[in-house]
């Protein structure tokens, strides 16, 4: 095994956050304790419900937000606690594709001047002058360079999250944290842009952090997949193993509520989730999926399940009583969660 | 693939835009342009902008104006006023030779003052309006972005200057600040006294830009651009000039737009008072003031002056409408 190009332990972020009239302080636990490894030019997908803490965490791997605790170690560096100007040098590695296409690009600057932002920033004079390398990378990512001069305003959802991947592409990094970077465009607009990621990746040998809810989408562009719920991560592993045998009851419930198209009018079991999330101020005790969990005992209330492999299988697992390892896993449904199966026809 | 193609089709990308010469047809339309363009649509704007235009030309251009009516602002034509120092003539005295008539009692021409009155005004407005502005960008950046105390400290301050009565404040300071500097007996100049005026509408005139400002900035500094900086490396310096203030220039203007025919009256309104400029200089304030003594002799001395002042300020402020109409289109009217 390589060592990690990015290694993540014990990562937390709590917001402070004030509370009812009297203003007494109360703490959001958004991440609380994540551990990831992300190898060179591998992608690691980040999936989970919204709330469930992905965005602050690809937001602290890039240092846009301060972790509480925990280390992010890049290249095998600890650069958790770096100030702005030691960190400056590792920004050019290290950048970030955003959600919202419409918010990410400034309205007043033309598309050079956003794609070029980085190197000016940084002070970098590529040879052969900025305007030639913003041209290649418009050009990179499919747009047009002769659209150098035209502003955010005149282009579609899917060619403004082009020009985004061009700025994050422009300082040549070696990690990208994808935050949803598809979520906000139209489904035919999501593949052209996801097959874009995938031909980049191939071509620049990039490693990606790839945060989304949509699993489909997840499962088309990841290598490995970490599935977070509620601050934690409660399972990671290979692609095929988190989709076709996932053992935390949660992916089980997850991955079911995806609709199949090839089993379309058939009958099919579906896991159905009672109750809403606990709020991340004050988290169950123990498991944080127990009070919803099918499979929930005592021992989840009062000990908190590790992320580790079980039963030999290679995906770690934080569960105390995980879905048994083996390809026969992904059709058994739990005899205790009858209750919570229903059966549904679409 | 033919979706792509589609996509990155020049041709199929602005619908709305205008056919333009093809080696143009590259160069984005900027949203000032855009906005630029909505505004030479508005009527009113445009209308009240070449008023505006011409007025502020006029006072500007107050010398060669006297080189070419031939009249000086300080001339006095006794021969023309009768006995009970009312100008001979009717409205005023208005006549080829004095084309908005003569002061009572001093027979000054009041075309010509009213040109310099115009030249005084404008100065003190707009140069009020420059540095309250400049100084409402930088307090409101600073506090919109950076939070925490030190925005709490300038919204303090806002607050402060916000409850503080301008009027009195300034009726208590001017003769407090003159007499600091002068005697009792000296001649106060003129360039002393605009000074302080504008020191005054500077010290109380900041806070509205910089309230507005930093509510902008704190709408604008969540955007994800704003964080794409930021994720590159760019420092405060940055991010507060390069990213944000570009974003507000558009409520900048329709503010600072606004601003200046409000220090036009304000102005006008201490010089009424008294304690702003005062004779012999030609002020619009001034001549308000001491056309009341004449009121029902030569309503004319009050009317022309309290008119062209009128005039100024609500072209100025149709104009400063239309220029946020034009910037931001989504605002209601």
């Amino acid at each position: 095994m390589t060592e990690p190009l990015l290694k993540v332990r014990g990562l937390t972020k709590h917001f402070a956050v004030r509370q009812g009239a009297a203003g007494g302080k109360a703490l959001v636990r958004a991440v609380d304790g994540v551990d990831l490894d992300v190898h060179p030019g591998e992608t690691l997908g980040l999936v989970g419900e919204s709330g469930c803490g992905k965005t602050t965490t690809g937001r602290m791997l890039v240092r846009l937000l301060d972790p509480t605790s925990g280390s992010i170690e890049f290249e095998g560096r600890d650069i958790t606690r770096l100030g702005r100007s030691a960190m400056r040098p590792l920004r050019q590695d290290l950048q970030i594709i955003f959600q919202d296409p419409y918010s990410s690009l400034n309205p007043r600057h033309t598309v050079g001047k956003i794609v070029a932002m980085p190197l000016e920033v940084n002070g970098i004079k590529p040879p052969g002058g900025i305007k030639t390398r913003v041209q290649e990378l418009l050009e990179l990512v499919g747009l047009n360079p002769e659209h150098y001069n035209r502003f955010p305003h005149e282009f579609s959802g899917g060619q403004r999250q082009r020009i985004g991947i061009a700025r994050a592409l422009a300082l040549r990094p070696k990690l990208i944290v994808a935050d949803e970077p598809v979520s906000a465009l139209d489904v035919s607009i999501q593949a052209q842009v996801v097959n874009l990621l995938r031909d980049l990746q191939r071509e620049l040998d990039l490693a990606f952090v790839f945060i989304a809810h949509d699993l489909a989408v997840v499962r088309h562009f990841s290598r490995r997949v970490a599935v977070m719920y509620l601050g934690k991560v409660v399972e990671v592993g290979d692609r095929a193993d988190i989709y076709e045998r996932p053992r935390h009851p949660y992916t089980k419930a997850l991955l079911s509520a995806v609709p199949d198209v090839a089993a379309f009018g058939e009958p099919r079991q579906r896991i159905r989730l009672t109750g809403d999330v606990p709020t991340p101020l004050n988290p169950p005790s123990g498991c944080r999926f127990r009070t919803r969990c099918w499979k929930a005992q005592d021992i989840c209330a009062t000990e908190e399940p590790a992320l580790i492999t079980r039963d030999g299988s290679a995906q770690a697992v934080a569960c105390h009583f995980p879905e048994p390892a083996g390809p026969e896993a992904a059709v058994l449904v739990p005899a205790q969660a009858t209750a919570h199966v229903s059966e549904v026809t679409e | 693939m033919s979706m792509l193609q589609i996509e990155t089709d020049p041709a199929g990308m602005d619908p709305t835009a205008v056919p333009v010469a093809p080696e143009r047809g590259m160069v984005g339309r900027s949203p000032g342009r855009l906005a630029w363009e909505r505004l030479r649509r508005n009527r009113t704007a445009m209308v009240s902008g070449w008023i505006m235009l011409f007025l502020v030309v006029l006072g500007v251009s107050a010398p060669l104006v006297e080189l070419l009516y031939g009249i000086g602002p300080y001339e006095q034509f006794q021969d023309r006023i009768a006995n009970n120092s009312l100008p001979l003539g009717y409205l005023g005295g208005i006549s080829g030779d004095h084309w908005f008539g003569l002061e009572p009692k001093l027979g000054r021409d009041i075309f010509i003052r009213l040109v310099y009155g115009l030249r005084t005004s404008l100065l003190i407005a707009t140069s009020a309006a420059v540095i309250t502005t400049a100084i409402g960008i930088v307090l409101g950046i600073v506090a919109g972005y950076l939070g925490g105390w030190i925005d709490a400290v300038i919204s303090w301050v806002i607050d402060f200057a916000l409850a503080l009565p301008f009027l009195i404040f300034a009726l208590a300071v001017m003769p407090t600040v003159t007499a600091r500097f002068y005697g009792p007996r000296d001649e106060i100049d003129v360039p002393f006294r605009i000074a302080v005026m504008i020191l005054l509408f500077a010290m109380f005139g900041w806070t509205g830009t910089a309230r507005l400002v930093r509510g902008q900035v704190i709408s604008l500094r969540e955007r994800e651009f704003v964080e794409a900086a930021r994720a590159s490396g760019a420092g405060l310096g940055h991010i507060l000039f390069r990213q944000l203030l570009p974003n507000l220039w558009a409520p900048i203007l329709v503010t600072f737009s606004l601003a200046v025919p409000g220090y036009i009256t304000g102005e006008a309104a201490l010089s009424f008072l008294g304690i702003g400029i005062v004779e012999p200089t030609p002020d619009f304030g001034v001549m308000i003031s001491n056309s009341l003594d004449y009121m029902d002799g030569d309503p004319m001395y009050l009317i022309i002056p309290g008119f062209v002042i009128f005039l100024l300020v609500l072209t100025f402020n149709l104009f400063g409408d239309g220029l946020r109409d034009a910037l931001d289109p989504k605002s209601s009217r």
